[in-house]
């Protein structure tokens, strides 16, 4: 040991010799590089880096030098320090990323296993279809109406140009509800409403033009289940009472929807048919390009200007209000535009179904 | 309305080239949609020729009666044929399909061994050859059709293309050839010959003038209009109806029935009239048209005995009711094989009448179909007279001069209309001369008055009644497809309603949390309802029921979602799939008491306002309702190891999850505590049923089903569910956002011993309530039961997790929040901390 106060000693001045030095350094170097692994090299650290290290030992003979010869040791002990440091941390780098590089390996896992931890739900594709014609119209300021399935007679048929004798009354195929009784035969003159037009009359008695609406929703009419019909189905209508609306605005209004839901190059065209609710009134058929056997025209839906007598049960004056009503069924554009060949996969409930449309259909 | 081209062409000039497609599309432009094309030359290929029957051997021992027949088909010997049809006779002519030939469907003839002999062909029926749906035995050509092994396409009409069209109920007219012709001719342009114009008059020698051919009494000219009435005297029974006419008939599904009935149906094809032949030597009295008396019974032609309506137009003579008029003839009076007397009746009956009387005896007939959508009022004579010709050409018969004609028609009434209503509607300009060209086209008068038109409809289209009417006629000949493309621009809107949004959200977060849509049909029986052990007396009980069910297992609505979503499950695990969860968001029906029979409104205007709420509570209340269920694991088995089945808890989370997805949190308590009992769960397990609460209204229910009910739907047990009605929870206002501390938290663990049946939610209910504002969350983290608490006891371990807004709370601080909380729940419930 060697104190402050000591007089001048050859012996333990040998540490502070460049030599010395240089020996500490390189024997530093070749034991980091020696060392094999992270657990090697800390156990090296102390012997060239702590407190009894050669270089730690020749630092505290400094104080004995004279004073001249002070700052160049210390100058060199310190290169020499910074020099055995420097060696440590890089093979210190070097076998952290051997380690870590190796653990990556080790844990390699066969990320092809099934995930399936969390079961897999899904929209039912008629709903998906829906809610994007909601969407749709919803985007071009109009709203959303509704109207209870069970209906009063008078918003499917009377209000709608339909009297009780009109012969498309009788083709409705309609189910009625019976009044309570003993024979289930009375009837109630409520029924389950055979198209979503009855929510027309329903927005017109409660709502002042201007009026642009649709309604999604499911109707009923008495067919037995087969792969083309269902009793039970999905239409969405179409409502528009504003002054100066022409058949013109229809038509614009039709190519704007099926271009929406259907894809660009879709578009309509009319071709005159009857409905008792619109005067005059039109079949739906639309150019559509992507269907699964080859570009053609589909039939869509119905659709006309409603007819004054319309408007004047629901309390809106023809002579300053004209409008334009549309109808057309969901499943059958599920049909098409799915490619879907079957109705009653679509009532059944099979959970395969829905699942293979994923969230949009 | 099955009609072949060339019976059009005899009454509108078309090109020559006309194709079946060609047709189509000049039909469907102006309105008349075309349900079914047949270019009947082309549906049979090879050899099909007129046979004669030269002998017939009714072959023994089979089940069914089968003909060994030699047919004469022009060839050195005659084939032998097998034939199953029993409606001819030897010498008659027949149209044989020999070997070789294909038959409409791809039905290939060849010569095959059958029955012990070689059948060499086939003897068609008009079905089998694709002319008519006629199958009640083969086609018997009238004698002298043909030579046997001519060929028989033109015989039986194959040789034409063959439309059928679908009218609307506003086209009466176009039940005829006239009409179709007539619009036609409006499509494509060629000339217009209306078979009514050609019909040459009856005229007698003028010593007739004034004189009836037979006594007709119209007592009630609303109902009857006009009646014409002309008589052919002598007409030879078994005249045969010339075979052009019968194969016409055919081809529009009408049967050859005798000379006399076969005339009036060609010509209500034609001419769009309907008519009826009577046996003149059958009635008695004169013809009296009325309506019909209380009481009175009829038997019409198809055998049946009616009850009549008062409502019901009825003919009778002096033995009572002879026809029910315009809809079917009586069976006393119709002409028969031996009738040589003939009066023909072509009248004009009132739509309305008609119509009910038709849905009153469940009686559609052609003559009916037309009636009711109108027929026009001004062709009975010409009708009539062309009947009575026809009947002296094929019959040989005498028309009697003397004409009867009842005539009391009112003229349709003038529609005024804006010269530019359809340009208005249209969104384009059409010239006045255009407006009126298209009007006088259609066979309307117009005259035009100062930008006024005032247009009188033709006698054949009662539908045009109004300007709406006329507008449309304008439209649609001048083209749908000249009408452009404009998008209107809407108004700003308000976007979806909050219930809208909220049934969209509640759905999509079912969707993620695993479950599967369904939109099952909402037809429910009491079986069902038995079968989910729902009580008597449950207002799940109370149904809707339909008059007219699809089945009569199934007549009424749905009072929840669950019996046809347990179907939907159990269809899925009968098609081999296997840990299921479905859920549907859908309306019930609930008739909240007996359903009444609601009012009747006019339509002249909008119903007043009380008439149109009470019809609204007269409506059954249909409220939405969400419902999931779950069979088998909730969470999938896999490599990483076994799955976890379902149990009552996914059922209470998967409502937890609809409920907060409505922005809603529920409160959940004891099913049997709330509902009053075991049974009122149903369908529910008693011991594991959560009633779903908002506040304090129950909106639900969800747990495990009751083991019967699973056995009894044929469900795996522990199969769990829940429902609630989505209505019944209320829209929640807008949130408050929280404010967020950020300073530590402090954890404190405690340990209750409580009563086993004291609820654990509401344990951290009353801790919640004593820890006060510095509770952050409670968490249950272990429920435990065992020796050393005692019989009837159970520890509730919770986690308590403590946090101020504005300081780290100290060990003191949380310890006297923690106490407190404690203090609650051992006044409430007496519980003790464990160990303590």
């Amino acid at each position: 040991m060697t104190y402050r106060n000591d007089p001048y000693d050859p012996k333990q001045a040998v540490l502070l010799a460049q030599d010395a030095l240089d020996d500490a350094v390189a024997g530093a170097d070749k034991a980091f590089a020696g060392a094999s692994d992270l657990d090697a090299l800390a156990a090296l650290k102390s012997q060239h880096l702590g407190d009894r290290a050669p270089i730690s030992l020749a630092r505290r003979e400094i104080g004995s030098l004279p004073p001249a010869a002070k700052a160049d040791a210390g100058k060199r002990v310190n290169e020499a320090r910074v020099a055995v440091q420097s060696a440590f941390d890089a093979r210190l780098a070097a076998l952290t990323a051997e380690r870590e590089e190796r653990v990556l390996v080790e844990e390699t896992v066969d990320v092809t296993l099934p995930t399936g931890r969390r079961p897999r739900g899904a929209q039912h594709p008629l709903t998906a279809i829906m809610e994007r014609v909601g969407d749709l119209f919803v985007g071009m300021g109009y709203e959303v109406a509704e109207g209870p399935e069970a209906e009063w007679e008078w918003y499917n048929f009377d209000a709608l140009n339909m009297h009780p004798d009109h012969p498309a009354r009788s083709m409705m195929d309609t189910f009625f509800v019976a009044a309570s009784g003993a024979d289930r035969d009375t009837d109630s003159r409520i029924v389950l409403r055979t198209h979503t037009s009855p929510v027309q009359a329903r927005t017109m008695l409660t709502r002042k033009p201007p009026i642009y609406i649709v309604c999604p929703g499911r109707v009923y009419r008495t067919d037995e289940l087969d792969a083309t019909h269902t009793p039970v189905f999905h239409q969405v209508e179409g409502l528009v009472i504003d002054k100066g609306i022409t058949m013109a605005h229809l038509k614009g209004t039709l190519d704007h929807f099926v271009k929406g839901l259907f894809g660009p190059g879709t578009e309509t065209r009319l071709r005159p048919s009857y409905f008792p609710f619109v005067e005059p009134g039109a079949e739906i058929d639309m150019w559509f390009p992507h269907h699964r056997d080859g570009a053609r025209w589909v039939e869509w839906g119905g659709c006309g200007m409603v007819n004054p007598r319309v408007l004047r049960a629901c309390g809106i004056d023809p002579d300053e209000y004209s409008g334009f009503a549309f109808g057309m069924g969901i499943e059958r554009a599920l049909m098409f535009r799915n490619a879907a060949g079957d109705m009653r996969d679509m009532v059944e409930g099979d959970v395969r179904y829905a699942r293979a449309f994923g969230w949009e259909a | 309305m099955r009609v072949p081209l060339s019976w059009l062409r005899e009454h509108v000039d078309l090109p020559a080239d006309l194709t079946a497609d060609g047709l189509e599309k000049a039909l469907v432009k102006v309105g008349l949609e075309v349900e079914e094309m047949t270019d009947a030359g082309a549906s049979v290929e090879g050899p099909l020729v007129v046979g004669r029957v030269e002998s017939i051997e009714e072959l023994q021992g089979l089940k069914k009666p089968i003909r060994y027949c030699l047919v004469d088909v022009g060839n050195a010997e005659p084939q032998g044929i097998i034939c199953g049809a029993r409606n001819f006779a030897e010498g008659d002519l027949v149209v044989v399909a020999l070997p070789g030939a294909v038959l409409p469907g791809g039905f290939a003839i060849a010569a095959r061994k059958t029955y012990g002999h070689i059948s060499n062909g086939m003897i068609c029926s008009a079905r089998e050859l694709g002319v008519s749906d006629e199958h009640e035995g083969i086609i018997v050509l009238p004698p002298g059709t043909a030579a046997p092994g001519a060929e028989a396409r033109p015989v039986v009409g194959l040789d034409d293309i063959v439309v059928e069209v679908n009218v609307t109920p506003d086209r009466g007219y176009c039940f005829s050839v006239r009409g179709i012709a007539r619009e036609l001719s409006h499509s494509l342009g060629g000339a217009y010959h209306d078979p009514v114009a050609a019909v040459v008059p009856i005229e007698g020698d003028g010593s007739s003038l004034g004189e009836e051919a037979y006594r007709i009494d119209v007592r009630d000219s609303v109902a009857c209009d006009r009646f014409t009435a002309v008589a052919v005297r002598g007409v030879d029974p078994a005249a045969p109806t010339p075979q052009w006419m019968t194969a016409r008939l055919a081809v529009a599904g009408i049967r050859s029935i005798s000379l006399p009935v076969d005339i009036t149906n060609y010509l209500m094809i034609e001419t769009g009239q309907p008519m009826h032949a009577w046996d003149l030597e059958r009635l008695t009295g004169p013809l009296v048209v009325r309506r019909a008396a209380a009481g009175e019974k009829l038997t019409t032609l198809d055998g049946v005995k009616r009850a009549l309506d008062p409502q019901d137009i009825v003919i009778a003579d002096d033995t009572g009711v002879v026809s029910l008029a315009a809809v079917m003839g009586g069976s006393t009076t119709e002409v028969s094989a031996s009738t040589v007397d003939v009066l023909l009746e072509a009248a004009h009956w009132d739509p309305l009448s008609v119509a009910r009387t038709i849905r009153r005896h469940k009686l559609p007939s052609e003559a009916g179909k037309r009636y009711e959508r109108g027929v026009d009022p001004q062709i009975t004579a010409a009708a009539a007279a062309r009947a009575a010709a026809l009947l002296a050409e094929h019959g040989g018969g005498t028309v009697d001069p003397r004409v009867t004609d009842v005539y009391a028609v009112v003229p349709p009434a003038p529609v005024t209309m804006a010269v530019t209503r359809p340009s208005e509607l249209a969104g384009i300009d059409y010239t006045q001369e255009r407006v009126v060209e298209v009007l006088t086209m259609i066979g309307a008068s117009v005259e035009v008055d100062g930008g006024r038109a005032v247009v009188t409809p033709p006698s054949w289209r009662p539908d045009l009644t109004d300007p709406a009417d006329l507008v449309e006629e304008v439209l649609r000949l001048d083209g749908y497809d000249r009408i452009p493309s404009i998008l209107p621009i809407a108004p700003p809107g308000a976007g979806l309603s909050v219930t809208q949004r909220r049934r969209r959200t509640v759905g999509r977060a079912l969707a993620d949390a695993g479950f599967t849509e369904t939109l099952c049909y909402p037809f429910v029986g009491v079986g069902v309802l038995d079968a989910l052990r729902i009580p008597a007396g449950d207002p799940r009980r109370d149904l809707v029921l339909l008059r007219n069910p699809l089945s009569d297992e199934e007549p009424g609505m749905r009072t929840t979602l669950l019996p046809p979503l347990l179907g939907a499950l159990r269809r899925n695990l009968g098609r081999g799939l296997r840990d299921l969860a479905l859920f549907e968001l859908g309306t019930v029906f609930l008739p909240g008491g007996p359903v009444r029979v609601a009012p009747s409104a006019g339509v002249d205007g909008p119903p007043p306002a009380e008439e149109l709420r009470a019809a609204e509570a007269l409506l059954p209340h249909q409220p939405w309702h969400v419902a999931a269920v779950i069979a088998g694991d909730a969470d999938p088995a896999g490599w990483w190891g076994a799955g976890r089945p379902a149990d009552w808890a996914d059922a209470v989370d998967a409502a937890r999850v609809a409920a907060e997805a409505a922005g809603v949190t529920l409160t959940v308590r004891a099913g049997v505590d709330v509902a009053g009992g075991p049974e009122a769960v149903a369908p529910w397990h008693p011991g594991r049923c959560a009633a779903l609460l908002v506040g304090d209204t129950v909106v639900g229910y969800a747990g495990e089903l009751h083991p019967a009910v699973c056995a009894d739907l044929d469900l795996p047990r522990r199969t769990v569910a829940m429902e609630f009605d989505l209505d019944a929870v209320p829209i929640p206002g807008v949130s408050t956002a929280p404010r967020l501390s950020g300073f530590p938290t402090a954890l404190l663990d405690v340990a209750l011993v409580v009563d086993a049946a004291t609820p654990a939610g509401d344990v951290a209910s009353a801790l919640t309530e004593g820890a006060g504002a510095l509770l952050e969350s409670v968490r249950l983290f272990d429920v435990y039961e065992g020796a050393q608490l005692g019989a009837g006891r159970k520890s509730l371990a919770y986690k308590l997790t403590f946090r101020a807004a504005d300081r780290t709370l100290t060990g003191e601080e949380a310890l006297a929040a923690r106490d407190a909380a404690v203090a609650v729940a051992a006044d409430r419930f007496g519980a003790t901390l464990r160990g303590a």
